[in-house]
């Protein structure tokens, strides 16, 4: 598995941390549903899936790396900061 | 008083020669780390040349003059080497003294890609990875930064506290690749 780092360039899976679901994170103050979910519940998805890896051992840069859990297709990786959510 | 002497971090450990590969300690002036401020990164790099006579290093590259070098260190992350840093660059940058904090290793010598190939996970072939190119990644298990400084020789900063175990993986490394030559 590669992951193509918009800084680096396309680098092997073992300079990356897999960090979770990248998930917009809910604007209401108060608790409720949305910070529920936020927190607990995922989907699991068998397709495609959005989560946030860290190129830790290269640029130290947090990104939004679409795949796919069916066919382990990487299709793509943004920098969480100004990913579209 | 004490007259405490300093030790450099690969001190016992170096140098190792093994056919015509050889692995040495570098030793630098200062190593200081810039992380521009948000949107400063052009007036940092204009303070740097003025400075220093650097240019701000593009990711993966390095730039150099002929007492200091300036090498991408990561996102927004640049170290310097060699010169004290000029005090006007702290108007557009964070910047933190790193002079101990690393081991400088320089593996040089016919079949030092091959060394690094056992190793790397990053092509550091010349097609690929130029003199003045770097790249951080990992050496073994270890967080390193890679710069290719000529046509057979790189410069290795690891972690100071993994001295011991840099060089140990690339002496193993060393020695099985001039073995396979039959050096
Ligand atoms: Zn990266």
């Amino acid at each position: 598995m590669r992951i193509p780092c918009p800084i680096c360039g396309t680098r092997d899976r073992r300079e990356f941390t897999y960090v979770g679901a990248a998930l917009p994170r809910p604007s209401d103050e108060e608790w409720g549903a949305g910070w529920d979910d936020y927190l607990h519940n995922r989907e699991n998805p068998a397709g495609e899936t959005r989560d946030l890896w860290q190129h830790e051992a290269g640029c130290g840069a947090w990104l939004v790396v679409t795949r796919n859990t069916v066919s382990h297709a990487v299709l793509g990786a943004e920098l969480a900061r100004g990913a579209t959510a | 008083m004490a007259e405490l002497i300093a030790s450099r971090p690969a001190a016992g450990l170096v140098p190792v020669r093994i056919a015509d590969l050889s692995l040495t300690e570098e030793s630098f002036g200062a190593l200081t780390s810039l992380s521009p401020r948000r949107g400063a990164e052009g007036a940092l790099g204009a303070a740097l040349q003025q400075a220093h006579g650097l240019g701000w290093p593009a990711p993966n590259r390095s730039t150099q003059t002929d007492g200091a070098r300036l090498i991408w260190f990561g996102h927004a992350h640049a170290l310097l080497i060699g010169p004290e840093p000029a005090q006007g660059l702290r108007e557009h940058a964070a910047l933190t003294d790193q002079s101990d904090a690393w081991v400088a290793l320089r593996l040089a010598g016919d079949g030092a890609e091959d060394v690094l190939a056992r190793l790397v996970p990053v092509d550091t072939r010349a097609s690929q990875f130029e003199t003045g190119h770097t790249a951080r990644s990992l050496l073994g298990h270890a967080h390193v930064s890679l710069t290719r400084t000529g046509d057979d020789a790189f410069l290795i900063l690891g972690f100071r506290s993994m001295a011991k175990t840099l060089v140990h993986e690339l002496e193993l490394a060393m020695n099985s690749v001039a073995a396979r030559k039959g050096g």
